[in-house]
């Protein structure tokens, strides 16, 4: 049983197709992310789903019973909207309280499950505060809370974080994961940020140009992309394009535009003959980069079966996150992450040596160039 | 500057008082001279009783005159009732039109509906009389139509009588009503709409629970400039009026123009402006909102 | 910042404007619409090109109020009706007196001359001199209300719904007379004054029913009455006159208790300040080739001597075919108004106004 099944859906407005045949279902009780650019038709899907927007094709169903000519507001599918989109004329309960009366609740009913589910959500003083006496953290709390006061098969939520400074997005995004997993409704997220998406998320999909490009568990959609949109979508990568030298299929040897040669490996499930175009993606964390002079530079090389002689151009430090620019011999920049420990690391200038694993260069035929 | 710290702040500051000083004197001297002392004088005037002629006495006279004679008060109920009314059906017939301005109307169908509204007063209440007159004169053109299309086989007098009168006043006073409601209706998020439906209300409960109580302020905003405007208005209720549609500003220019009696103009003139003020402050009380959130932000 | 702006613009032009007048003396007429008509100016300017004239339209009620607002500035030369001098200048001292000598006053009828001076002298010094006279009455179709004699036929329920009035002093003091009192010669008691307007009220409220409408100006009036919306009113002379031109079957009645008339006279304002400029232009517009442009215009009569002569063909046969000689005899000038009638007057329009009639 799936709270939502999308079957071939599909939208357009005049000769744009905004959504393309996109099919996916989404299991009871799963935190389900949309991730895509901006445009790539998410919005759109998402309004579907709620009902603002009929298909051109295609069914939906919730709970297994087709929505298709529900109106919105006869849907048990609640949305949380990327402004929040709270009533500014009331006050927090009757902000709840709305939708109960609009099933025909009794006050007594009303006020319990109000108090309920403010209790839930851990605020629970607030039921007579204006909403512009709220906080941002607390205004999301309640968007998701007047939903949820209401029982949904599923809640949409439509970049609601986008708003909020980022130490606060940081915290809300744990905090909606707890909510998610409290209620044990399902969620399904739209948004652009891929942090959000994968820090929170049971399942993702990648949608882009009104498709689904892959749809799994983060953790695939960042070591095992199926293509090169996820790969450059998803994490950040050193990309190059290239031709490939020899290959048995699904690995062998590439030569890059500017002239650098490495060992890759055949992502997503392809087949890569020789002479063939392609796309290169190799994770900054993947590449270790060491002094040449270092003595452990011999046991770094065992690390990688692709190794590059470069000289360090700039230090990018950001704590556990700390980054170097390395120029190779083409010119090229390249980005590996280091570790810092504040003694004896490596400098700009210096000369380094860059290692990585052909199994993590993922090649892409290229699309179209071919 | 060393040796007196201060006196460079203080200069600045001074200069700064006198800048602010200079920039509202203008405003402040147009408000006393164009609305508070005329509003003095008449307040004076209309506490002058006349004795014989050139002799006057301080006195309530012309107060209690307006007490005193139901024709004074029952026309300016009557005067009272009608731009309730007027003011109630602006705000009906406006309120779908500035939705529709703000919400569904596209860029270029906005600008040429906020044209149509704004033709009404391009031309002069006369004019505007005028064209109503000829419309609905029992010689005029509707009569004339329906008598064309068969529908009627004798000539209908649609003129001079109360219902021309309010038809007149809500065609003038439209544009009034909907500017404030399409810049609140304009600020409103069209997901709080949505949030409206998805959450579960139908179109009726969206519309008074969501969107009523969002546009308040420019309801509030419309309906007292519509208001002050139709209880002060002459030309349209007198042109379009009949036999017995006494309006109040009729009865204040005869009394100043006609009967030379100024006193009693002026009592009457204050007494509009109180009755106007108190409803408006009713009006007020009732939707539980404020001048300053309505008029002074639209 | 804008309102600075405007301020010294308005300034700016108002200093313009004093330079300008200081040039040529400015002649600013207080009169009735079409009683300056353009071609006159332009006659009367080509005369005296130091004088420029400029007019402001008005009637009787509104110039009083505009001069007893400003204590009588504002204008050189007024010209309200006869009855209108003397109370206001007693109550509000609007005016000036006039030279006689300054003015051509052997061009005048005496008999009209006569009878503003007698209204209008206070104190010896007489304020106004006649310009033109004109009646009000009764005009009817005469196709379609052949019998239309009085006043009181406005209210004759064979018309129901077909007549006009226009709610003023005139129909209260036509009704008296119709009912068979003399109004003007209750005005010096003004308890039995009261008396006549009650009756006067009730008639008028009883004849609501029978009034379509009541007409604010000659415009509407015209239109009802071509139209054919209505057969018969009260009417001014003038506005009977100009539309008979447009159908011969609507002719001016003055009513059997004969009509009411009126002179506009020429008065001068307290604080007038052209008062050379306004004798030169009440000799100008005496002058009988001037009589006839003027009285094209206004559709009046002027009172200088032998001005029926002096009327536009077409005025002159919608006046013979109005007035025999018996109704000028007939005529009933307006008695000069006491203080305090038209406060009792308006008082009764007000009631008959706020009656709930038909």
């Amino acid at each position: 049983m799936y709270d939502l099944e999308c079957i071939n859906i599909a939208k357009s407005f005049g000769s744009i197709r905004a959504v393309d045949d996109v099919s996916f279902d989404i299991p009871s009780g799963s935190f389900f992310s949309i991730l895509g650019p901006s445009g790539c038709g998410k919005t759109t899907l998402m309004r579907m789903i709620a009902g603002f927007e009929e298909p051109s094709g295609g069914d939906i169903k919730i709970k297994g019973r087709s929505v298709l000519g529900t109106p919105p507001n006869k849907r048990n599918v609640k949305m949380v909207f990327q402004h929040l989109a709270l009533f500014p004329m009331m006050n927090v309960y009757e902000n709840i309280a709305y939708g109960l009366r609009c099933n025909g609740v009794g006050n007594a009913e009303i006020k319990r499950k109000v108090h309920d589910v403010l209790e839930r959500i851990a605020l629970p003083d607030v039921a007579e505060r204006e909403i512009h006496q709220l906080s941002g953290g607390q205004k999301q709390r309640i968007a998701i809370a007047r939903c949820m006061v209401l029982d949904p098969d599923v809640l949409l939520l439509d970049e609601p974080l986008g708003a909020l400074d980022l130490k606060l997005r940081e915290a809300m995004k744990i905090e909606l994961k707890l909510l998610q997993h409290q209620f044990n409704t399902t969620f399904i997220y739209i948004t652009h940020d891929q942090s959000e998406a994968l820090v929170m998320s049971d399942h993702v999909a990648i949608m882009n140009q009104g498709q689904f490009e892959q749809i799994g568990k983060p953790q695939d959609l960042y070591h095992r992309p199926k293509t090169a949109f996820v790969a450059a979508f998803v994490g950040d990568s050193n990309r190059w394009s290239g031709r490939v030298k020899s290959s048995d299929g699904s690995g062998g040897k590439v030569e890059t535009e500017q002239g650098l040669e490495m060992a890759f490996t055949a992502a997503g499930g392809e087949n890569i003959p020789e002479g063939a175009s392609v796309e290169i993606f190799v994770r900054p964390e993947f590449i270790h980069a060491v002094r040449q002079t270092d003595a452990d530079a011999d046991d770094a090389a065992a690390t990688g079966d692709n190794r590059m002689e470069g000289i360090v151009d700039s230090l990018l430090f950001n704590g556990a996150n700390s980054r170097v620019l390395v120029r190779g011999p083409q010119g090229e920049l390249i980005e590996a992450d280091v570790t810092l420990t504040g003694q004896n690391d490596i400098r700009p200038g210096e000369n380094v040596y860059l290692f990585w694993s052909s199994r993590q260069a993922m090649c892409f035929a290229s699309r179209g160039a071919a | 500057m060393l040796r007196f710290p201060g006196g460079g702040l203080m200069l600045q500051k001074d200069f700064r008082r006198l800048a602010m000083i200079l920039l509202f004197a203008p405003f402040a001297l147009w408000i006393a001279l164009l609305v508070v002392l005329p509003h003095i004088g008449m307040i004076r005037l209309s506490l002058r009783e006349k004795v014989a002629p050139r002799v006057y006495e301080f006195g309530f006279a012309n107060y209690l005159d307006f007490i005193n004679e139901p024709i004074y008060w029952n026309t300016l109920l009557r005067t009272g009732s009608m731009s309730l009314l007027v003011t109630a059906l602006a705000l009906l017939i406006g309120f779908p039109i500035a939705y529709y301005i703000a919400k569904l109307a596209s860029n270029r169908t906005r600008g040429a509906l906020f044209l149509i509204c704004l033709i009404p007063l391009w031309v002069s209440d006369l004019i505007r009389a005028f064209g109503w007159i000829l419309l609905l004169r029992e010689t005029g053109v509707i009569s004339s139509f329906l008598q064309w299309a068969g529908i009627v086989n004798q000539p209908i007098e649609f003129l001079y009588n109360d219902v021309t009168v309010i038809i007149g006043l809500v065609y003038t006073v439209m544009l009034f009503m909907i500017v404030p409601l399409v810049s609140t209706l304009d600020g409103m998020d069209n997901s709080m709409i949505e949030a409206g439906y998805n959450l579960g209300g139908n179109g009726f409960t969206v519309l008074r629970r969501i969107i009523v109580p969002y546009a308040m302020p420019g309801i509030v905003s419309g309906c007292i400039v519509v208001f002050m405007l139709t209880a002060g208005s002459y030309l349209t209720p007198i042109l379009l009026g009949g036999k017995n549609s006494s309006w109040f500003t009729e009865q204040i220019y005869n009394q100043f123009i006609t009967r030379f009696n100024w006193e009693a103009g002026a009592a009457f003139g204050i007494l509009l402006l109180l009755f106007t003020s108190t409803v408006i402050w009713l009006g007020l009380k009732l939707s539980g909102q404020t001048l300053a959130n309505t008029v002074a932000k639209s | 910042m804008r309102i600075k702006m405007t301020v010294a613009s308005l300034l700016a032009a108002t200093m313009l404007a004093g330079a300008g007048t200081a040039q040529a003396e400015t002649l600013r007429l207080l009169t009735w619409g079409s009683y300056a008509p353009e071609e006159l100016i332009q006659k009367f300017e080509e005369e005296y090109p130091d004088i420029e004239v400029e007019v402001t339209f008005s009637n009787n009620e509104e110039m009083i109020a505009k001069l007893r607002a400003t204590g009588g500035a504002g204008y050189d030369l007024a010209q309200p009706s006869h009855d209108r001098i003397y109370a206001a200048q007693l109550e509000y001292e609007i005016y000036k007196p006039l030279d006689l000598s300054k003015i051509n006053t052997d061009a005048m009828q005496a008999k009209l001359l006569d009878g503003v001076k007698a209204n209008t002298t206070i104190d010896g010094e007489v304020y106004a001199v006649p310009h033109q006279w004109g009646t009000s009455g009764l005009m009817a179709d005469k196709t379609k209300a052949p019998d239309f004699k009085g006043w009181d036929d406005l209210c004759d329920p064979q018309y129901k719904g077909k007549t006009s009035m226009r709610l003023k002093r005139t129909i209260l003091l036509g009704t008296a007379f119709a009912m068979g009192e003399d109004p003007f010669a209750a005005y010096s008691d003004l308890e039995k004054y009261q008396q006549i307007l009650d009756k006067v009220a009730d008639k008028l409220i009883e004849c609501k029913d029978n009034i379509k409408a009541y007409w604010n100006s000659g415009d509407d009036l015209s239109a009802m009455m071509l139209s054919g919306e209505i057969v018969a009113s009260e009417t001014w002379d003038s506005t009977a006159y100009k539309l008979y031109d447009q159908n011969q079957n609507i002719v001016f009645i003055p009513p059997e208790t004969g009509a009411l008339a009126w002179i506009d006279t020429f008065a001068i304002p307290a604080k007038g300040k052209a008062d050379d400029a306004a004798y030169k232009w009440i000799n100008f517009v005496l002058q009988p080739e001037n009589v006839t442009i003027m009285s094209a215009s206004t559709g009046a009569i002027a009172s200088v001597k032998g001005a029926k002569d002096l009327l536009p063909e077409d005025k002159k046969a919608a006046v013979n075919a109005a007035f025999t000689d018996a109704d000028i005899d007939n005529l009933k000038f307006f008695a000069n108004i006491p203080p305090g009638v038209e406060d009792m007057e308006g008082r009764t329009l007000e009631k008959i106004k706020a009656a709930t009639g038909g």
